[in-house]
């Protein structure tokens, strides 16, 4: 399987943020898209997702566009974007809950709470996420991860907010998803360490 | 699936409606036969107003959270996503105006037949309100200043309702001939809108995620 992208350009009001941009991730292979500040990493990202057209250029999944794939497409794809998507008013556990429904994942509650405690946040399970700190929300929704089975993850600056020991387990999750012959694109102004497969780096000069 | 867990927003709309209901009598003095006159009116617009209030927050705290990314990339049909979301705002907003419509007919004088006119025509119209409503604060996502926008989108849009809500209330006072064929354009205006909104307010939302 693979994602490609061809010829992308998009445009920002009448500032054009890139263009010609092509590159394919195929299984087992980890994207780090760099770039500084406001040079369209978080755009290209929500083009790769369909939550925006391309201006020009278009993306395909296994040789077809993804806008005609649509939900196809989208059953594949776990999104982390900048929002951690999580209902301040709802526990960890809810919030977690609704996630897997919303993709049409079957879980049980044992297996919410694991992925919880792996993410450091045991006893905090069954209090309003509005009490929790600002990594700790972070974690409530990359807790998602360890559940979800989708082949794909696009991460917008997974690391931001997490402390050392965080952003370690966080690594450990995205190679084992790589191991296991998943695709993983991200954003990040950290070097990420894989224990395989291959690394390839992107980089928006605007 | 849609927890909701602001209580303060259901009472907001309720008692704005029941304030907006209860001006009326003390603006235009007690006279009954004013009232009765006036009533309908009254009553579908304070429920318009009303149903308005809490339009502004139906997508936007999905929008602020990230939660709407989420729901536009879930394999679930985002008119099914939305029709939810609307059920949960007519439940809120809609369905207690519904139950607190005898309280307007005490006020303004109504006989239970009126009342329970009125009830009915609130049920189905209310409905239409939320659902007409989704579009519009679909479509003012993320802009500054989108609430009043957007009553100056969707107020226009329920001119139909309040005439044949109000319509349909008054012709129960009056005679009886019409009455049926007030609901029955009622509830042919809300199976048309629970069939085409959500594919709108659906098409809207992708637009306010870019």
């Amino acid at each position: 399987m693979s994602l490609q992208a061809h010829q992308l350009a998009c445009r920002r009001g009448d500032r054009l943020l890139f263009e010609n941009v092509s590159f394919q991730v195929n299984d087992g292979e980890l994207l780090l898209i760099e770039g500084h500040n406001g040079c369209g990493k978080t755009t290209l990202l929500k083009t790769l997702a369909t939550l925006r057209y391309p201006d020009d250029g278009y993306v395909s999944w296994q040789g077809e566009p993804i806008l005609k794939l649509a939900d196809e497409f989208r059953s594949e794809l776990t999104w982390l974007g900048h929002h951690n998507a999580i209902k301040l008013d709802l526990t960890a556990m809810e919030n977690l809950k609704i996630a897997c429904f919303l993709n049409d994942l079957v879980v049980t509650d044992d297996e919410v709470l694991n992925a919880l405690e792996a993410m450091g946040l045991y006893g905090y399970e069954d209090l309003p996420v509005r009490s929790l700190s600002q990594g700790q929300k972070r974690r409530t929704s990359l807790a998602y991860l360890l559940l979800t089975q989708c082949k794909l993850w696009i991460l917008d600056e997974p690391f931001s907010a997490l402390d050392v020991k965080a952003v370690d387990f966080l690594q450990r999750v995205i190679s084992q998803h790589i191991e296991k012959g998943g695709m993983v694109i991200l954003t990040t102004h950290q070097e990420v360490a894989l224990t395989s497969g291959s690394i390839n780096r992107l980089n928006l000069v605007a | 699936m849609l927890a909701m867990r602001h209580k303060t927003e259901i009472l907001t709309t309720l008692f704005f409606f029941i304030i907006v209901i209860s001006l009326f009598p003390l603006g235009v003095g007690i006279d009954k036969g004013l009232l009765q006159k006036m009533a309908p009116g009254v009553a579908w617009i304070a429920a318009l107003l009303a149903s308005m209030l809490a339009l502004e927050r139906l997508f936007a705290s999905d929008y602020e959270d990230g939660t709407l990314e989420q729901m536009l990339l879930s394999p679930q049909p985002l008119f099914i996503i939305v029709l939810a979301k609307v059920l949960a705002h007519w439940l809120l907003t809609g369905l207690p105006l519904v139950l607190i419509a005898p309280l307007v007919g005490l006020q303004y004088h109504l006989n239970i037949d009126t009342i329970v006119m009125m009830m009915l025509s609130l049920l189905l119209g209310t409905p239409i309100l939320s659902l007409l409503g989704a579009i519009g604060a679909a479509l003012t996502l993320g802009l500054r200043g989108g609430g009043i926008l957007i009553s100056l989108l969707v107020l226009p849009l329920y001119i139909p309702v309040l005439i044949y809500g109000a319509g349909a209330v008054a012709d129960s006072m009056l005679s009886h001939n019409n009455v049926e064929s007030y609901l029955l354009l009622l509830s042919g205006f809300l199976i048309l809108t629970l069939v085409l909104t959500p594919w709108a307010t659906a098409a809207a939302l992708r637009i306010a995620s870019e």
